[in-house]
């Protein structure tokens, strides 16, 4: 069981305002999985300091928490926290997509 | 429905078949879908797609054990278990015994964003987890192109079904996908071009306000397979194909013959009636007696001990055993003893095929000795004629199988050549009555004829149909030199004749008569000349008296004299009978 939690508490900017969990499901350790972690991890040390949590599910080992969450592609991000849950799939080496996924950026 | 003909289809091909359990499917497709490999069906909104698929699934469970998968796209499992529940499968029961996994794959587009490059592993991980936990044997994805819709790059799609094809395959299940139909493609996303293997096509078509549905096998690798198009319908025990022509021609028959229930009419066929298992048609234009002979046909072989089954679809059964009582006909004491069971059900009420599928079912629980279809052109009427005539065409093959004794009436229109109207289906039947309207003299009269029976001497002759409040009979139409007589016609035809012959009688008698009393006034006037005659002769007598008295006075006088003057001389004879005889001619 492979599960990664990276907690960032310390000095967060009150302007976010929310506490933000999010699940990143990959398939097996694949350079694609590694650089959508890296792709995530970078992007809530940008946008979310401090008040992020990531947890990642590798379905090869847990396939049956692919279900919960409606996996369909891999890798898939799921925002579990603030409501509504939202999805993002791939690699999220498209920052401008990801931030309009998570909802920190309307839609262009 | 078993079919000799398709089985040996089965064992010449090497292909290995999955087999569905759906009557009718395996038939056409020689033994089901190929084992291990993915078919596709395709087809227009509610032809029954999710259906077939399903019950591919929930047969292979219960009667082949082998565990499926279903993954579904469209409905959740909630909405499937109930779905499915009318065609009396329980979807809940065989998840629960963990025969089934039903997976809801739930995608919408507005809540997913693209971010880089993915894949579809995850689907990969849920069909192989759930194959995996069942050691499923078959899968059904119903309906893949949801993700068309769901998910925004195209491209990794495609490759993304293609290699999960090529797995479906290596895993060695048998798979069923389901596509909506295109435009122009067999399905809208083109999913064609990924399954080589079997294409099934299925149709929802409307014809004349009523819709049937057809089932198409476009492709089937490696095997030989009906590309016929088969009526199918959906009905309370899942899917049914009805291939449209049996194969083979080889029903047994029976020497046996039953009586129709009508005296006279058995005189005609032989003096036996029909021979059982024969399949019957009765033709005739609107009130004729078509049901009447129907229903005398069915109360003789129910009083006979048999099982008949009368499907009607132009009156209720109330209706008919009502109108049969005021000719006499008790038809209700025969319903209550279970021999005589009526269906009645309007032409219109669904297609050819679900008429076809409820006779079927009503023949295979009543199993009746005698089926009678009042009248089969209504329902013919409901479809196509071609579709009429394969329905009716295999409908007959059903009961001659069963060697039930089958009645079919039959409606002609007015106007059109009688024989003409029925070429369709009369070349199906073994006999065929005609009745017929004989108008004259201000009044219609019913005729009866054996137009044919095949394999038994029949009586050419026309028959008159009489119906009373005594039941039904024939009589022998006067026949003669002003041509065929019926009716009033015929009666005052009899009774012409009966005057003729009693005129004749009398006036004989009369002439008898008359040479009586000729006779007897000659005898009357014999008798008076013979008085006369006899009066004649006394006369005559006495005056030969008195002349022999005056003579022999008058001799005696001569005598007397002569000797007083001593006469010779002799009185000569001849002078008296000429004297006698001139008295009698005057």
């Amino acid at each position: 069981m492979k599960t990664k939690t990276v907690k960032r508490r310390a000095a967060a900017p009150r302007r976010i305002g929310k506490y933000w969990q999010l699940r990143l499901y990959v398939m097996d350790e694949t350079p694609r999985s590694e650089a959508a972690f890296a792709n995530l991890k970078k992007f809530c040390e940008t946008h979310l300091k401090g008040c992020y949590r990531i947890k990642v599910i590798d379905l090869l080992k847990q396939p049956q928490l692919a279900k919960g969450d409606q996996i369909l592609a891999i890798p898939t991000v799921v925002r579990q926290l603030p409501r509504p849950v939202r999805t993002i799939i791939g690699n999220l080496s498209n920052i401008e997509h990801l931030l309009v996924g998570l909802d920190l950026r309307p839609a262009a | 429905m078993k079919n000799s003909g398709h089985k040996s289809i089965s064992t010449i091909t090497m292909l290995p078949k999955c087999p569905t359990g759906i009557q009718g499917l395996d038939e056409i497709t020689g033994g089901g879908l190929p084992r291990g490999r993915t078919t596709l069906i395709c087809g227009g909104a509610g032809c029954g797609k999710t259906l077939l698929a399903v019950e591919f699934l929930v047969r292979g469970a219960v009667q082949f054990h082998e565990p499926g998968v279903l993954m579904a796209f469209e409905e959740t499992e909630k909405e499937l278990v109930a779905n499915v529940a009318s065609l009396g499968f329980d979807l809940e029961g065989l998840v629960r015994r963990k025969k089934i996994v039903v997976d809801y794959v739930h995608v919408e587009r507005s809540e997913i964003q693209e971010s880089g490059e993915y894949d579809l592993e995850g689907l990969f991980v849920r069909l192989g987890h759930a194959i995996d936990s069942i050691g499923a044997k078959r899968v059904v994805l119903d309906t893949l192109e949801v993700l068309f819709a769901s998910l925004p790059n195209e491209v990794i799609l495609r490759s993304e079904l293609r290699r999960l094809f090529r797995w479906l395959k290596d895993k060695g299940v048998t798979a069923v996908i389901t596509a909506e139909r295109g435009r122009e493609l067999l399905t809208r996303h083109g999913l064609e071009e990924y399954v080589s293997d079997c294409v099934i096509l299925l149709d929802h078509r409307v014809n004349d306000q009523i819709a049937t549905r057809h089932l198409r096998v476009v492709k089937y690798r490696g095997a030989l397979h009906g590309t016929n198009e088969f009526p199918f319908l959906i009905g309370d025990e899942g899917i049914s194909v009805l291939p449209i022509t049996s194969l083979s021609l080889n029903h047994k028959v029976s020497a046996e013959r039953i009586a129709t229930g009508i005296s006279r009419l058995d005189a005609m066929l032989g003096g036996k009636g029909f021979f059982r298992g024969s399949s019957i048609l009765l033709t005739g234009t609107a009130g004729t007696g078509k049901t009447i002979f129907a229903a005398n046909f069915a109360q003789a072989a129910a009083r006979r001990g048999e099982r008949v089954l009368f499907f009607s679809f132009e009156e209720s059964p109330d209706q008919i055993i009502r109108n049969m009582h005021s000719i006499g006909l008790r038809l209700e004491p025969l319903v209550k003893r279970g021999l005589l069971r009526f269906h009645s059900a309007r032409p219109s009420l669904y297609g050819l095929e679900m008429h076809l599928a409820t006779m079927f079912k009503e023949i295979a629980t009543f199993k009746p000795q005698v089926v009678i279809i009042d009248p089969i052109t209504s329902l013919m009427g409901s479809g196509t004629d071609s579709e009429g005539k394969g329905m009716v065409t295999r409908l007959i093959d059903f009961l001659k199988a069963g060697q039930v004794t089958s009645l079919f009436t039959s409606l002609t229109q007015g106007g059109h050549a009688l024989q003409q109207s029925e070429a369709a289906m009369s070349s199906l039947m073994d006999s065929w009555l005609l009745l017929q309207d004989f108008d004259g003299n201000g009044e219609r009269n019913r005729v009866l004829y054996v137009l044919k029976a095949r394999g038994m001497a029949h009586s050419n002759q026309i028959r008159e149909f009489l119906i009373s409040d005594r039941g039904v009979d024939l009589v022998d139409a006067y026949i003669g030199p002003s041509g065929v007589l019926t009716g009033s016609a015929r009666a005052a035809q009899g009774a012409l004749e009966k005057a003729a012959g009693l005129s004749s009688q009398q006036e004989a008698a009369r002439r008898k008569r008359e040479l009586e009393r000729k006779r007897e006034a000659i005898e009357r006037q014999i008798s008076g000349l013979r008085s006369d005659y006899e009066s004649e002769t006394m006369e005559l007598r006495r005056i030969d008296e008195q002349v022999g008295t005056s003579t022999l006075m008058l001799t005696s006088e001569r005598t007397a004299s002569g000797i007083l003057r001593q006469a010779d001389a002799k009185v000569p004879v001849h002078a008296r009978s000429r004297a006698r005889n001139g008295k009698v001619n005057s």
